[in-house]
């Protein structure tokens, strides 16, 4: 073998290595974005999801030495109740949107693992609970990835 | 009134770059000198106005002028005055200012340092600079004008951000477009070189130092940012993979690889092409981070304002791309190479292995982020990939380059003989192989903890190993200790300052490693006079109190820390701002060398008889920060003027 096929083999094998760690990482960390709407129209148990919504105001309880977080998210249409350890992060209340990670429990809830709510440096409150209001809400979490808080 | 003054002197320095831009290409064309000067002469005009911009912008800011609306959103009567001046930068607009500002700085120090030294490239570079800023002020008229009237001017502003009113948001904003900006002076050389079809290494020579500097600020703009948000997001972590930070991570990865690659050229007249196709992705992604991040198509953690901001840049970068491309097909002869490697084993391999894995890295950080935009188009569901995916794909590559780190500066070049690779690696290797029985000995027992660990020895020996030998040379001929090693630092300083950031890097993957794989939390409600454990610290709930600041008022609890001793009394707590409908978490901790004790305050009870605490035990993460240090040193080192004299 020249010099330069031996180049050549060994940057093929790297990218090689590269798109499979990539292959490999995408199907194993993958998450998909769900409307509650959408994971009540088919939620697979122990799928990976990013579910976000609206806290419905009223459904939010929290106790405080068990640290049992449950409330219920709605995007207008369905709802889906979730549970989740922890404190809630900041920005996080009653008919504020909120992305949450984790998989959908046989049971019939939502096991969150990670609560997102928004930083953002002009944080605007969401409009009240009407449909559009909802619509603009859920468009602007579909975009979100925002800082894991709930870690 | 100041809002028409500032957008006047915005639109005239506007007008002013596009004239300077363009009289010293024709100039450059021509040949006529005074085309060039008159362009010289814009260029300080330019930065003068922006210059008064960003002043007055300040004065507004210091007196509370709520007829700019910028001023308004971003501040209010209560904000100390200290923030007052950094709310300047704080939003989108004042960055874009302070962005225009170091450009306009560097066009004038790229009028000083070159203009009698690089007759050739120069005028064309300061074309390229003068027309980036062109870019940058036309975005600062249409698309996030600073200088907006608000009427009727309100009693009081909104205020800033409270996440802002942080000691870390002064440089970390700074140094990171620092970074940003400095890059754009080798790509302006390039494009010279690629213009003029000068594409040897004159380029390549003038901008050594303006890589270094600006891959420095890039390198620290990122560790400030992650010192930030280690202590005030208040989840325990110093990066998240967010797509922000891996805006600015790209260029850092490709800016690295540039530093490195460089050298090959330099020493063996090869990869012209690569240095040049590299320089313009570095500034390019400069481009994409900002519109990545402005433009909504991902929103992330800093969430700005949105607008027409993101296509502008897109524009931008969409000529950018078209026309390096263009140039690149034009010089494509010239920039063949003219050398060709010899061996594998050598060292332009093991750069080239460096370069192919920190692209490979940035393209990873690249798919990851636009994944979520890839799998909507594509499949038409909303999918995104988070941080196990980055790490798991990255993590391999990173060992991989460190290891490299290790090899690069000793293996010979052109063809390493198995004499040399003895001489240089014997040691190290083994001392790298007795640090992972050590490791393993003592109880660790993640594989990859034990081989991020042994491949740090690794490449710390072989420093070691080529700093002892290189003293031995001097003292041979009858040097001192102390002058001989200091003598190396000088006389090589670009080699050993090298080193020394290399150090600086290992010092940040033991954080890195040690921060993943040992630090534990936990999450507790406690009554008053109730003791939490973790990691065999003690904490007691001792009471709340509530502090009225200038613009906020914050719910203080203090908790003692102790490990059989009382070590500390840590104070977390919750601020609440007027204008935030929720409260922030203000953290507190207690660093160490070896472990941080992290606290943050949760929920309570308004009788303070009860709360919640998140608490952490972050092992070895003050080793980031030092390497930070470190790492300041080594670029300190490196851009010192050279004093090699030839021999």
């Amino acid at each position: 073998m020249t010099r330069s096929r031996k180049f050549i083999a060994g940057g093929a094998v790297i990218a090689a290595a590269l798109a499979y760690m990539i292959y490999a990482g995408v199907t194993q960390s993958a998450v998909y974005f769900v409307t509650p709407a959408e994971l009540r129209a088919a939620a697979v148990p122990g799928k990976a999801y990013r579910l976000g919504g609206m806290v419905l105001p009223g459904s939010l309880t929290w106790e405080p030495r068990s640290l049992d977080l449950s409330f219920t998210l709605s995007d207008g249409t369905a709802v889906v109740p979730v549970r989740h350890k922890g404190t809630p992060p900041d920005l996080f209340g009653e008919g504020r949107g909120a992305v949450v990670e984790g998989s959908w429990n046989a049971e019939g809830y939502f096991k969150a693992t990670l609560i997102m709510a928004k930083h953002s440096e002009e944080y605007k409150a969401p409009h009240d609970a009407t449909q559009t209001g909802y619509q603009e809400l859920i468009k602007t979490l579909k975009g979100e990835s925002a800082r894991e808080a709930g870690r | 009134v100041i809002a028409d003054v500032g957008y006047g002197m915005t639109v005239v320095a506007f007008i002013l770059a596009i004239y300077g831009g363009v009289a010293a290409a024709v100039g450059a064309r021509t040949g006529r000198a005074a085309l060039v000067e008159s362009a010289q002469h814009a260029a300080l005009g330019v930065f003068v106005l922006i210059t008064a911009c960003f002043a007055l912008l300040t004065y507004a800011f210091l007196t509370f002028d709520f007829s700019v609306r910028y001023v308004a959103s971003n501040t209010n009567l209560g904000t100390p005055f200290y923030y007052r001046i950094t709310g300047v930068w704080g939003a989108l607009e004042g960055s874009i200012i302070l962005w225009s500002w170091m450009l306009g700085l560097f066009t004038l120090i790229v009028v000083l340092r070159h203009r009698e030294t690089a007759r050739e490239l120069y005028p064309w570079a300061l074309a390229t600079m003068l027309t980036i800023l062109a870019f940058f002020l036309l975005v600062m008229t249409v698309a996030a004008p600073p200088f907006q009237r608000q009427s009727p001017v309100p009693a009081d502003g909104r205020g800033l951000n409270p996440l802002l009113e942080d000691t870390g948001m002064i440089t970390h904003p700074v140094a990171l477009y620092l970074g940003f900006t400095g890059f754009t002076v080798p790509f302006a050389f390039a494009t010279a070189a690629l213009i003029t079809g000068r594409v040897g290494d004159s380029w390549l020579v003038l901008t050594r130092r303006w890589s270094i500097v600006a891959w420095y600020f890039l390198s620290l703009g990122l560790l400030i940012g992650g010192w930030w948000s280690y202590h005030v997001l208040g989840w325990g972590g110093y990066w998240a993979w967010d797509p922000v930070e891996n805006a600015a991570f790209m260029p850092w990865l490709t800016g690295t690889a540039f530093l490195h690659s460089v050298m090959i050229q330099e020493r063996r007249r090869m990869l012209k092409l690569w240095n040049i196709s590299l320089v313009i992705l570095t500034f390019a992604l400069t481009l994409f981070g900002t519109f990545l991040t402005r433009s909504g198509v991902i929103a992330s953690v800093h969430a700005f304002t949105q607008g027409s901001i993101g296509m502008l840049f897109l524009a931008f970068l969409a000529l950018v791309v078209l026309a390096s491309l263009v140039s690149i097909a034009w010089r494509w002869d010239a920039l063949r190479s003219t050398g060709e490697l010899d061996s594998v084993v050598s060292r332009e391999s093991a750069f080239l292995l460096n370069n192919v894995l920190l692209i490979a890295a940035a393209f990873t950080v690249f798919f990851g982020t636009v994944f979520p935009l890839l799998s909507e188009a594509v499949r038409g569901v909303k999918v995104s990939v988070g941080a196990p995916f980055f790490n798991q794909v990255n993590v391999p590559l990173f060992l991989s380059l460190v290891f490299l780190m290790g090899v690069g500066p000793l293996i010979a070049w052109r063809r390493a003989s198995l004499e040399n690779l003895k001489r240089n690696f014997l040691w190290p290797v083994a001392l790298g192989v007795v640090a992972a029985a050590v490791a393993f000995a003592l109880g660790m027992r993640s594989s990859l903890a034990v081989l991020a660990f042994a491949t740090t020895v690794f490449v710390a020996a072989t420093i070691g190993v080529d700093f002892v030998r290189a003293t031995r040379a001097r003292r041979r001929v009858g040097e001192r200790l102390l002058p001989a090693m200091g003598g190396l630092l000088r006389r090589h300083n670009r080699r050993y300052g090298g080193f020394v950031v290399h150090l600086g890097i290992l010092l940040i993957v033991l954080g890195v490693t040690g921060s993943h794989a040992w630090s534990v939390q936990t999450e507790k409600t406690l009554q008053r006079g109730e003791t939490a454990e973790l990691a065999g610290y003690r904490f007691r709930f001792d009471g709340l109190t509530a502090v009225e600041e200038s613009n906020h008022f914050k719910v203080v609890g203090a908790f003692t820390v102790s490990n059989g001793r009382a070590l500390d009394v840590l104070r977390p707590a919750k601020k609440f701002y007027p204008q935030e409908q929720t409260p922030i978490a203000y953290v507190d901790y207690r660093l160490g060398l070896t472990e941080d004790v992290y606290l943050v305050l949760g929920e309570f009870t308004r009788d303070g008889a009860q709360a919640t605490v998140k608490v952490q035990v972050n092992r070895l993460v003050s080793w980031i920060w030092i390497g930070g240090v470190v790492l300041t040193l080594g670029a300190l080192l490196a851009i010192l003027p050279d004093r090699r004299r030839p021999a």
